[in-house]
């Protein structure tokens, strides 16, 4: 098997003078699982958009050899009609269809130019049955999860007779499970004859399904691991990313006493009056100060549900319990009354409900803690500029200015931005929720060394985490939960992947 | 890095707070041409600013409407029922002007606050919310005025906000003097503000534009503020619905920028989700946005009535629709947490410009409507092209 189905060859691509792409060789085989990694802006998304006609014939130097011919594509459909589709990590559906409209969105079942409804399920169930997903077609894509929802991607692929199906970190909002789904569907397809390209930044499932491994860093191609030649592992992956060894991606810290109890929970309940149902039952729980306390479990077990309960009962729960801060029992009626509480929140979803993308970095760092930098009311501009000025350069955040709008930063910097404005609240507990998602390593591990740095001084941080070895590697005790409840409590020592995943999935 | 490299570059980078500017100066440019300088005539500029009185205080009160990412569509027939209140209570019931005003302001946040009421505690949208306000407060407005209609107002002080000028001591030169001191007040205010923000720049040891740039920028606004003032005290003077604009400016500017409050506005248009995790109440922001609204609604309504010296049965009819545009064309964004209060009223001063100059030229009504909806198009181009640089 050496019959290539995709060169890439001598791929060029500025943006405005600046280089995204230099001479990038990326070659593919027929049948093969190549992934593609490499860290934040080294230039994987933008190859691929060159590649699905996103960015035109013309826009770009270099050659694409598809099949054996050279391609010229001028929109996403030209590279579509030859069976390239593109799944891009923010999914392309739409939630309020149903899941059969969506496969054939843009594709429809057509009989002299009406759509043939009859049909169209059919066909739907078929492609539903090639991904093992078992819904009813006539299911909203809004009551499905992430996982689901992922899924009903890869069928409209598929109805497109999809020949290099290429995923954009395809399991970076997925849980352990639903990854692991996907990674087995993936392997399905690879013996139907399917090739796939994945980008993707988790290692561990890099190295158990990908054939090749190409790495990109700074618009350049570093070079091509190969699974038979058991060239694709951790380190030299990470080696060849970084171009510099980082001998372990949990930075260490010095073993550390721990004070008195930070925050206690005690019978907490939370029932969503939207959703109808309980969300949090029975919570016991502590921290201690200058404790990590890691929260494990599958998406959907209610820990970003049991964060906004204590943070000010944000969603507006119906609150049960008692909430206890350093001693004395208190009612948090609004995200404000927590933050004054010494409690802040950095949310899973920056862009969404974390951060003010069409503001500046600035505004961004000051927006929680406004007191901080006004009396009476008034804003002192020089002072917010100065505390701005302060966490990035503590933070590491790179932007051109502070006055740089905070949509237009990387995924790592806004991480950094979000980490920034709710240090400036000077908390007691910190509550990250998925702290490192979609972000490269680089950037992880320097989010890693800020929360020591931060325990060091005293702070405690709950970290609510989907990746069992950022929850190892950071904890120094770990909750699991499911269904809302806390399913065990153990101590970093006790813990590991194994005993975590059982009890996330009791 | 030369001067002209430097003001160079400041504007590329500000173009987005420079368009209007630039726009507007040449229109006025091009309206004084073609009309041989009757454009900018003493009397025309005067009777401009007054006749965009009404609209730009609405815009400044719907800008921060739409920066919350909501609109406010009563606010015409808001402003034509509370103008007839007024004039109701003025005539009929014969209640002294000192008091009618402040009823009528509260009458208008009391208006505003209902229009919050239906948007943030019930959750209607405000398209709706306002639209059955539009409804209301037109047949509103019909049901005060059908047994009398037009209701004549005689109380000189009133009249005299739409049509009266500021008394001007002595004449000077044939100069209105009043209204020199407040142009000179306003530039030496200019100047001492801009010095003691570079001060305390310097003070933190931020960056600052060069002397050459900065000396340059005071003397062009401090020019461009005596020139205006020169062309008004050349007829009768600042009058009285120019000093209403200007205050309403100052303390909007001043709120939006300078405080607190201002800021939470704004973080809650750029991100309402983000802006309650961070520990603002949207609820009570939202109110206040309406709530100001209504307060500016109801001033309109005086400047209105009081340059017709009557309440009348169509009054406000579409002002709501001309206050939006003003806003949009004043740079506020469709998308939410972006506007500016100085955009509004120069938003506003581009539409009645337009209107003025055309009328000038005697251009016909229908060719004004078309030539106004382009430059209101090209000014949302212009801001969805800029909003996503920097």
């Amino acid at each position: 098997m050496s019959e290539y189905i995709l060169e890439m060859k001598q791929i060029s691509k500025n943006f405005s003078g600046v280089k995204a792409l230099s001479d990038v060789n990326f070659k593919v085989e027929k049948g093969e699982i190549h992934c593609l990694i490499g860290e934040n802006g080294a230039g994987k998304s933008t190859l691929m958009k060159v590649l699905s006609g996103v960015y035109p014939y013309g826009s770009y130097e270099g050659d694409i050899l598809y099949e054996g011919n050279v391609q010229q594509f001028n929109k996403i459909s030209d590279s579509v009609k030859t069976g390239i589709v593109i799944i891009y990590q923010e999914l392309a559906l739409f939630p309020d269809l149903t899941v059969y409209e969506n496969i054939f969105a843009g594709n429809e079942v057509k009989n002299g130019g009406i759509v043939d409804w009859n049909k169209t399920i059919a066909e739907a169930k078929k492609m539903l049955n090639k991904v093992k997903l078992d819904v009813n077609p006539d299911t909203l894509i809004k009551d499905l999860g992430v996982g689901k929802r992922q899924l009903v991607e890869i069928a409209k692929a598929l109805s497109k007779d999809v020949k290099l199906l290429i995923l954009d970190e395809p399991t970076a909002a997925l849980n352990e499970d639903d990854s692991e789904n996907l990674l087995e569907l993936l392997r399905e397809l690879k013996n139907q004859g399917i090739t796939c390209i994945m980008i993707s930044h988790k290692l561990k499932e890099v190295i158990s399904i990908a054939d090749k491994a190409t790495v990109l860093r700074d618009g350049q191609t570093i070079c091509t691991l190969d699974a038979a030649k058991g060239e694709i592992n951790e380190s030299n992956i990470i080696k060849n990313m970084v171009g510099r060894a980082i001998e372990d991606i949990y930075p260490k810290r010095e073993k550390q006493a721990f004070g008195g109890k930070i925050l206690e929970l005690y019978n907490w309940s939370a029932y969503d009056p939207q959703l109808g149902r309980q969300v949090v039952k029975n919570v016991d729980l502590h921290v201690k100060k200058g404790e990590i306390v890691g929260i494990a479990g599958l998406m959907g077990s209610g820990r970003t549900e049991l964060a906004l309960s204590i943070f000010g009962n944000a969603k507006s729960y119906k609150v049960e319990g008692d909430l206890v801060i350093a001693g004395i029992s208190k009612m948090l009626k609004h995200p404000s009354d927590a933050i004054n509480a010494g409690i802040a929140y950095v949310t899973e979803d920056r862009k969404g409900d974390g951060l003010f993308l069409y503001q500046d970095i600035k505004s961004n760092i000051s927006a929680a803690n406004l007191k901080g930098i006004s009396s009476n009311g008034l804003i002192n501009d020089n002072e917010e500029i100065k505390i701005a000025d302060h966490y990035k350069k503590s933070l590491t955040i790179k932007a051109s200015s502070l006055e740089q709008l905070v949509g237009n930063l990387s995924g790592g910097n806004q991480q950094k931005v979000s980490l920034g404005k709710w240090l400036f609240v000077g908390p007691k507990l910190l509550i990250l929720d998925e702290p490192t998602r979609g972000i490269d390593v680089g950037a992880k591990f320097e989010i890693y060394t800020v929360m020591n740095e931060l325990i060091k001084q005293g702070m405690s941080i709950i970290m609510i985490s989907s990746e069992l070895g950022e929850v190892l590697g950071m904890s120094d005790r770990v909750y699991v939960m499911a269904q809302g409840e806390i399913k065990g409590e153990l101590s970093i020592e006790e813990a590991n992947q194994e005993n975590i995943m059982q009890l996330a999935t009791q | 890095m030369s001067l002209f490299k430097e003001a160079k570059t400041l504007i590329s980078e500000n173009i987005r707070d420079y368009g209007m500017y630039i726009a507007l100066f040449v229109i006025i440019l091009t309206f004084s041409f073609m009309t041989d300088g009757l454009f900018m005539s003493s009397r025309n500029i005067s009777n401009l600013l007054d006749s965009a009185g009404y609209i730009a205080v609405l815009a400044v009160g719907m800008t921060l409407v739409i920066v919350i990412r909501h609109i406010d569509l009563s606010v015409g027939y808001v402003a034509g029922f509370l103008g007839a209140i007024a004039a109701i209570l003025l005539t009929q019931a014969g209640v002294s002007i000192y008091i009618t005003i402040p009823i009528i302001l509260i009458l208008g946040i009391v208006v505003g606050l209902l229009n919050g009421f239906l948007v943030a505690q019930i959750g209607i949208p405000s398209f709706v919310a306002t639209l059955a306000g539009w409804l209301v407060f037109r047949g509103a407005l019909l049901q005060v005025t059908e047994k009398t209609g037009t209701i004549i107002i005689q109380d000189d002080r009133f009249n005299a906000i739409g049509n009266g000028y500021i008394p001007s001591i002595l004449q000077f030169n044939g100069l209105h003097l009043l209204s020199l001191l407040v142009g000179l007040v306003g530039i030496l205010f200019y100047i001492y503000g801009e010095i003691s923000t570079r001060r305390n720049k310097i003070k933190y040891d931020f960056e600052v534009v060069s002397k050459g740039i900065f000396i340059l920028k005071l003397v062009f606004v401090s020019a461009i503020i005596a020139y205006l003032t020169w062309i008004l005290a050349g007829y009768n003077g600042f009058s009285w619905t120019v000093m209403i604009i200007l205050l309403v400016v100052i303390v909007y500017h001043f709120l939006t920028t300078k405080t607190v409050l201002g800021r939470h506005v704004f973080a809650v248009g750029s991100n309402p989700e983000a802006a309650h995790l961070s520990g603002i109440n949207v609820k009570k922001i939202t109110y206040m946005v309406f709530g100001s609204m209504g307060m500016l609604a109801a001033l309109s309504g005086i400047l209105f009535t009081a340059r017709l010296q009557s309440a009348t049965t169509t009054a406000g009819t579409l002002f709501e629709l001309d206050a939006v545009a003003a806003a949009y064309v004043g740079g506020v964004s469709a998308a939410g947490g972006v506007g500016k209060v100085t955009g509004a009223i120069i938003g506003a001063i581009v539409m009645a410009s337009l209107s003025n100059g055309m009328n000038l030229l005697g251009v016909g009504i229908s060719y004004q409507y078309i030539i106004r909806g382009g430059v209101l198009a090209l000014a949302v181009i212009f801001d969805v092209m800029t909003r996503k640089k920097r």
